[in-house]
């Protein structure tokens, strides 16, 4: 069994745990001022959403080639968004996405 | 709120992600596998890297050949955007030993950052445990035990684009910024990030698309007024302020998760 990957992941983590912890450890961030505590108050939904509209929109083919992606995907994403809103339930807006999307591909419709 | 209500919409918000790192943890083990990695090199990259996104890229690098030091500076660049996370968690862990947020920031996530900003902003204050639950119980377990499930069944697994798998992280991630989108500038910031980091991605790159929609979404939405008839959803505890649970508005609509 191969394990010579296994510095490679050790080396991977290493390039990503400075991201996660940085801002979190780093001296001399307590005390923020209003103005900066209100933009960071913002990232998530900015970020959240910039993560679901990517993915829902975006494709790298093989080459690495990035192009616009209109697809089942959008109907999904906005099934479960209609669901989450209305039944505040975010589990139920993931199974009912998954089930028309699951319903579209099984129908040759996607 | 009160902190045991808020637990269970984080709860029940837990099992609709505990679904996507599952889904995607499976996919990935079975990734690796065909790419032709151990089960042991598999699960290294789940426990040290655990960056789904990096973890399936990684995979793509190395069957393409790429050397080790361009995956690792492409992992950094793609997963840089914890640092928008890391930074918007700050002012919650303010009177958390250093030591304490360096060994919490392993287990940083889109999820558990999704999961745990929201559950801070219900209930007014930082808990630790529910970012422990959303980081580890949701996150970090799952998608370690689904990465060994994935590998360990190979080919018995059907197409996974069949099974809808692929939707469940843009719906999620949709579902959990409509929950934090409270207010105008809320509501602003995820628009204008979205559409940014589409605009962006077409551009330069997802990753970096991702980086800059949640950058300059934020920014964009500062230069929107304060209204001041209705307060803004709470806000990170000021230094010093009791970090005791509140009974502080939540906004119109903080329940995402909430059993009908």
């Amino acid at each position: 069994m191969s394990a010579d990957l296994i510095l490679l992941a050790l080396l991977m983590g290493a390039a990503t745990y400075p991201s996660r912890a940085i801002p979190l450890v780093a001296p001399g961030v307590e005390r923020l001022p209003p103005p900066v505590l209100e933009y960071l108050r913002l990232v998530g939904p900015a970020v959240l959403a910039a993560l679901a509209a990517t993915s829902t929109m975006i494709v790298v083919d093989a080459d690495r080639q990035v192009t616009f992606h209109v697809g089942i995907e959008w109907a999904a994403v906005l099934v479960a968004l209609v669901v989450v809103r209305w039944r505040r339930n975010l589990f139920l807006g993931l199974a009912a996405a998954v089930a028309l999307t699951i319903a579209a591909r099984g129908l040759g419709l996607a | 709120m009160d902190v045991a209500a808020s637990r269970r919409i984080l709860a029940l918000d837990g099992m609709g992600i505990i679904v996507t790192a599952v889904g995607f943890g499976v996919v990935y083990g079975l990734t690796a596998r065909e790419a032709g990695l151990s089960v042991v090199e598999t699960m290294a990259m789940s426990v040290f890297v655990f960056a789904g996104a990096a973890q399936f890229a990684a995979v793509g690098y190395l069957v393409q050949g790429l050397g080790w030091p361009a995956i690792v500076l492409l992992t950094a660049f793609l997963n840089a955007r914890h640092l928008l996370y890391s930074a918007a968690l700050l002012p919650w862990f303010r009177g958390v030993s250093r030591p304490r947020r360096a060994a919490l920031a392993y287990v940083l996530t889109d999820e558990a950052f999704a999961l745990s900003i929201a559950h801070f902003r219900r209930i007014g204050r930082l808990d630790p445990a529910g970012y422990g639950y959303a980081g580890v119980v949701v996150t970090f377990i799952p998608w370690n035990l689904s990465t060994i499930a994935g590998f360990l069944l190979g080919g018995a697994i059907a197409d996974p684009a069949q099974l809808g798998i692929d939707v469940i992280f843009p719906a999620a991630m949709a579902g959990l910024a409509l929950g934090l989108a409270t207010g105008r500038r809320e509501v602003v910031a995820a628009t204008a990030g979205a559409g940014i980091a589409v605009v962006a991605s077409l551009a330069w790159d997802p990753a970096g698309g991702i980086l800059v929609g949640g950058v300059v979404g934020p920014a964009i939405a500062m230069l929107l007024p304060v209204r001041e008839a209705r307060p803004p959803s709470p806000a990170p505890p000021e230094a010093g302020r009791p970090t005791e649970a509140t009974d502080q508005d939540p906004g119109p609509d903080p329940e995402i998760g909430v059993a009908p």
